[in-house]
């Protein structure tokens, strides 16, 4: 494909369509990058306008020389080639896509290696067995034992996708360069080989999984980086799975304990961070044995990081324990930690826990619930930071399930009252979108008494957000409570703000209209709210002008035709004639949407 | 638990046999280092009762010059034994005696590397080795801050710093003495020991990694065996910022020591040497967090042309291809680097890069952020690169013109708009019949310009009908 060459090819072919291909081919060595990337987007288009053996002969070659580019071009170009199979012919000439892609395959930047990787194991499935071995396989071999760590970093991805489909011989030198490669000299690539571990150690024999995977393991996990190590704590899950129960013993848990003690914080952090998946990977003997120490030891780390991690691992750690002795386990073994992180030093490890404490009283039930988890519950509503707090009240719900709302209200309504008004608005929209679970569960009667007041007074608060959901909110209470109740309750304190010196209130007014009527039904929207909206059309404030606009075309579908014709009418054309523009474009908009032109 | 070396001491059997004064501090040291060593810190409490005595008598001044010579070496060896103990300065009222007790300590032991003579007997340096080893080596805790921004966040200072420093302090006196042998060191001072050093550049207290760069610059100076070991290592763990996590406090000072040793490079470079300018020195431009260390990597990179003015296209080059495109703060970063490189490239280096290099300046000039726009006009202060422009002005006045041409009508910052006007000048009165051809044809540049983007668009109309009119994407052959 040299130059000129492009529009002989749209001339020969005497085709006018082709034109624009041979533009676009042009573009590619198109000095600007954006252009260059279009182009390149478009690549399929290219390949399926000159066919698929011109696309084999010219194009690829061409794509494989002008590799030279930049990292944003080779990206688009990486994935496009992921989906070319069909584009050179099907899978009979699929490996026609390997040179360009093993030069991605080698360049600095992480993110277009790991596409072109990701390309080539996408088609290595569209290669035939004999294929896999003529083409890929090499290719992986060359790759595995390139002068740059980024093709050996490259290799790492592809060995478990050829494994499975090739001949025993060559399975043999697969596994060898798997293993050079995780005694490499560079850290990246023995890093790359650790995180493809769990993933290569699926696809082997049994056999092999443990006379060369479980060496490979203990090797990495005891490297000198502890980067490397904290990657051998993910494979050790994959690797856990694949054994049978008798031989984890021997051949992971030595390793596993050891990581879980290991000097380095990143790697404990790593071993809580997997804690559920290892527990389910070792089965439920190791885990009362080995396992639930370990686990108490994590949660006492002396690194926060690592004690937070745990602490996200507390519920899921708990519903794991085998049936038959998890609540004594729970009660002696890990209640007393829990307790502690409760008064944790650092803010990110009682937030954690907040986060997963409530879901304990599902596993220990409603009376230890009450004796045990209630106080932590409490202690942590009143907790000095905002984040604990908000996780606790977020996950108000499943204790309910357990101890029901009566219990729960009796001993955590005076906390969430106080939280009403807590100084984090955060915090006091937690509260809010709670509110319609605890009124549905609360009655009528006790709402009223109880958190009415609450319900209004966030209608002026000085946070949109918090006003917001506070519309919101009412909207869900009279779906739940009805008309009748909103009538009376709701209602006439809404239209009151109407009069409000500030603009922001009376814009309340107006929110809450809308998101009220249609709850509320045709009467009261007629007789109650539509009075005060039209009215409000005189309002100072531009604001507020604009905003009626939007509440009669909100509110206009439930009134009837008279109402619109006699009173909506002549207000918005009122409206539309304002001096503020704003007022007029939403007028004209309301108009026009209700057919009252 | 009880160390049996105290027990020794207390039953006061070796001190009858001693009388000298200096030998009972030996022994006493002696069984306090042994007890120290043998002992959890959780008994520490036995210890601290012991030092107590010992701070009550002044006899225990330990100071080792008030030692007869002969047993000096001894009691070196003791003292370091006993500096071995780590406290945990997160509890700051734990053990505060003994950690008053081993600060005196480390404190003698550096005045006695920096006075005495004849200390080191080789059976000092592994001990020198571990004793500093166990005290400076550790995994650095984790980041206060989730997001630690070196630039906005004050650093958090190494809680043991107290006796941090002084350990620093003594290994640099050690590595320093005119006794020390690097022949014996290196069998204590190994592969293994470098590595770790290298991690603890990551501190993030600037005190530590200043020591360390010194200590690092130190053994690069004594051990040559080590030499191409630190360098790969180095190479490393840039390589591991730059790709894997952007994130490593000392990145500065590595560049620093670095800068020193690419200047006693021998020449011609190797191979080696030059791998790891275009492939790590040249990658580091990309890190978000350049502006932390561009002035000591700007340094090296200069160095290296310095060195061998050949490799100047490639470094060019490569300057052009991670050009920042939505930081301008690391756009001027690259204008001031660019500018050292211009300060010393020769002329017929910079034939061969100043069509891609000028294209990309007039895309700088013609930036809307003025500081970029500023920065990239300043070049025509420079005489230097006046002159190379002078020289190959039928070459950059075409690329430059056209961007000069608009700016100085239309930019919005008025002091770019005066300094446009000085260049614009500058290349009239060197080159002024091109400038007038230039003036002339601008209008039509731009028709044709614009006929081009227009046809452009059309182009990519009509490949829309194209696909449309095959459906492509029916055949289900081009993924949506």
């Amino acid at each position: 494909l040299r130059e000129g060459e492009v529009s002989k090819m749209a001339g020969a072919d005497g085709d006018d369509s082709l034109y624009p291909i041979a533009v676009l081919i042009d573009e590619l060595r198109n000095e600007d990058v954006q252009l260059r990337l279009n182009s390149i987007k478009k690549l399929s288009t290219i390949a399926l306008a000159l066919g698929v053996e011109r696309t084999r002969t010219e194009l690829l070659p061409f794509l494989t020389d002008t590799i030279y580019d930049e990292d944003e071009v080779l990206l688009a170009l990486a994935e496009q080639l992921g989906n070319f199979t069909m584009l050179v012919g099907g899978p009979e000439y699929v490996h026609c896509l390997l040179p360009p892609l093993e030069s991605l395959a080698t360049v600095e930047e992480t993110v277009v290696r790991d596409k072109a990787v990701e390309s080539l194991r996408k088609i290595s499935q569209e290669h035939s067995p004999v294929d896999l071995e003529v083409h890929f396989e090499p290719l992986v071999k060359r790759l595995a034992s390139g002068d740059w760590f980024t093709s050996r970093t490259s290799a790492c991805g592809l060995f478990s996708v050829c494994y499975p489909r090739v001949s025993s011989t060559v399975k043999a030198e697969i596994r060898q360069h798997f293993r050079t490669l995780c005694s490499d000299d560079t850290p990246m690539v023995r890093r790359a080989a650790a995180s493809k571990l769990g993933e290569f150690a699926k696809v082997l024999e049994l056999e092999y999984v443990k006379s060369d995977i479980i060496s490979l393991f203990t090797a990495l996990a005891s490297d000198e980086q502890d980067s490397v190590r904290l990657l051998a704590v993910e494979a050790c899950v994959s690797i856990a799975t694949l054994l049978p129960q008798e031989d984890l013993e021997t051949l992971v848990m030595p390793t596993l304990r050891q990581a879980a003690e290991d000097k380095s914080w990143r790697v404990r952090y790593m071993v809580a961070d997997k804690f559920s998946e290892l527990q389910k990977a070792v089965g439920p003997e190791i885990t009362k044995n080995d396992l639930v120490p370990a686990f108490q030891n994590l949660l006492k780390d002396c690194e926060a990081e690592v004690r937070a991690a745990a602490a996200n691992k507390v519920k899921e750690f708990c519903e794991n324990l085998p049936e038959d002795n998890r609540e004594q386990i729970i009660m002696t073994h890990i209640l007393p930690c829990v307790k502690e992180l409760v008064s944790d030093t650092n803010q990110h490890v009682k937030s954690a826990l907040a986060s997963v404490i409530m879901g304990l009283s599902t596993i220990l039930g409603k009376d230890n619930t009450i004796e045990h988890l209630l106080p932590l519950f409490l202690a942590q509503l009143k907790d000095e930071c905002p984040e604990v707090r908000l996780n606790i009240i977020s996950n108000l719900d499943c204790v309910n399930e357990v101890i029901g709302i009566r219990q729960l209200s009796q001993s955590l309504l005076p906390a969430i009252v106080e939280l009403a008004e807590d100084a984090k608005w955060r915090v006091r929209l937690a509260i809010i979108e709670y509110m319609p679970l605890l009124a549905g569960q609360l009655g009528v009667e006790f709402f009223d008494e109880k958190l009415n007041t609450l319900c209004m007074a966030w209608l002026i608060d000085h946070v949109y957000a918090i006003r917001e959901a506070a519309t919101c909110n009412l909207m869900k209470l009279v779906e739940k409570f009805g008309a009748e109740w909103a009538q009376n309750t709701i209602v006439p304190k809404v239209l009151g703000m109407a009069n409000d010196p500030n603009y922001l209130h009376r814009m309340t007014t107006l929110f809450c209209i809308n998101a009220l009527s249609k709850a509320c039904g045709q009467e009261i929207t007629t007789k109650q709210m539509l009075p005060v909206v039209l009215k409000m059309s005189n309002d100072q404030v531009a604001n507020v002008r604009f905003n009626v606009a939007k509440s009669l075309q909100k509110i206009g579908p439930i009134l009837d035709s008279n109402a619109l014709q006699t009173e909506v009418k002549p207000v918005l054309e009122k409206l539309a004639s304002d001096t503020d523009m704003d007022v007029k474009y939403f007028a004209q908009e309301a108009i026009s949407v209700l057919a009252l032109a | 638990m009880r160390a049996p070396g105290l027990e020794l001491w207390r039953s006061g059997k070796i001190v009858a046999h001693l009388p000298h004064r200096s030998e009972l501090c030996a022994t006493f040291l002696s069984c306090l280092s042994q007890s120290i060593c043998s002992l959890q810190i959780c008994v520490f409490t036995n210890l601290s009762n012991l030092c107590h005595h010992l701070s009550l008598s002044p006899v225990f001044a330990f100071a080792c010059l008030d030692v007869p010579a002969a047993e000096q070496p001894e009691l070196f060896l003791k003292k370091l034994q006993q500096c071995c103990t780590v406290f945990d300065f997160m509890d700051t009222l734990s053990d505060l005696k003994m950690k008053e007790y081993k600060r005196s300590t480390l404190n003698e032991l550096v005045d006695y590397v920096t006075v005495s003579r004849g200390y080191l007997t080789e059976q000092a340096y592994p001990e020198v080795v571990k004793m500093v080893s166990h005290n400076i080596f550790r995994t650095l805790p984790p980041s206060d801050s989730n997001e630690f921004d070196p630039e906005e966040d004050e650093p958090t200072l190494e809680a043991s710093w107290p006796h941090l420093q002084l350990v620093y302090e003594f290994f640099i006196r050690f590595l320093e003495s005119q006794e020390f042998q690097p022949s014996i060191a290196k069998k204590y001072i190994d592969q293994k020991f470098v590595l770790q050093l290298l991690e603890l550049f990551d501190s993030e207290d600037p005190r530590e990694r200043d020591y360390l760069k010194t200590v690092l610059h130190r053994i690069y100076g004594k051990f040559l065996g080590l030499r191409a070991f630190i360098r790969k290592q180095i190479n490393n763990i840039f390589l591991r910022f730059v790709y894997e996590t952007e994130h490593f406090n000392g990145v500065a000072e590595l560049l620093e020591i670095l800068g020193s040793i690419i200047n006693g490079f021998a020449l011609p470079l190797k191979a080696e040497h030059k791998q790891f300018l275009v492939k790590v020195l040249i990658p580091l431009h990309t890190v978000r967090s350049l502006s932390l260390f561009h002035a000591q990597l700007a340094y090296c990179i200069v160095q290296f042309l310095e060195k061998d003015p050949t490799l100047t296209e490639p470094v060019i080059r490569g300057l052009l291809k991670f050009w920042p495109k939505t930081c301008s703060q690391k756009e001027v970063m690259f204008l001031g680097e660019l500018e050292e490189i211009l300060d010393v490239i020769e002329p017929t280096q910079f034939v061969k890069i100043q069509e891609p290099l000028f294209k990309q300046i007039s895309r700088c000039v013609s930036s809307p952020h003025f500081q970029v726009a500023e920065r990239a006009l300043y070049y025509w202060n420079n005489e230097y690169i006046m002159s190379l422009i002078e020289e190959n002005s039928s070459v950059i006045l075409p690329i430059m013109f056209a961007s000069l041409y608009r700016i100085s009508k239309e930019h919005w910052n008025p002091a770019i708009v005066a300094l446009v006007y000085n260049v614009l000048k500058a290349f009239m009165e060197m080159n002024s019949t091109l400038f007038d051809e230039l003036t002339a044809t601008y209008k039509s540049d731009r028709q044709r310009e614009k006929k081009k983007e227009k046809e452009r668009e059309e182009l990519w109309k009509k490949l829309e009908d194209l696909e449309l009119k095959r459906g492509l994407r029916s055949d289900g052959i081009i993924p949506t």
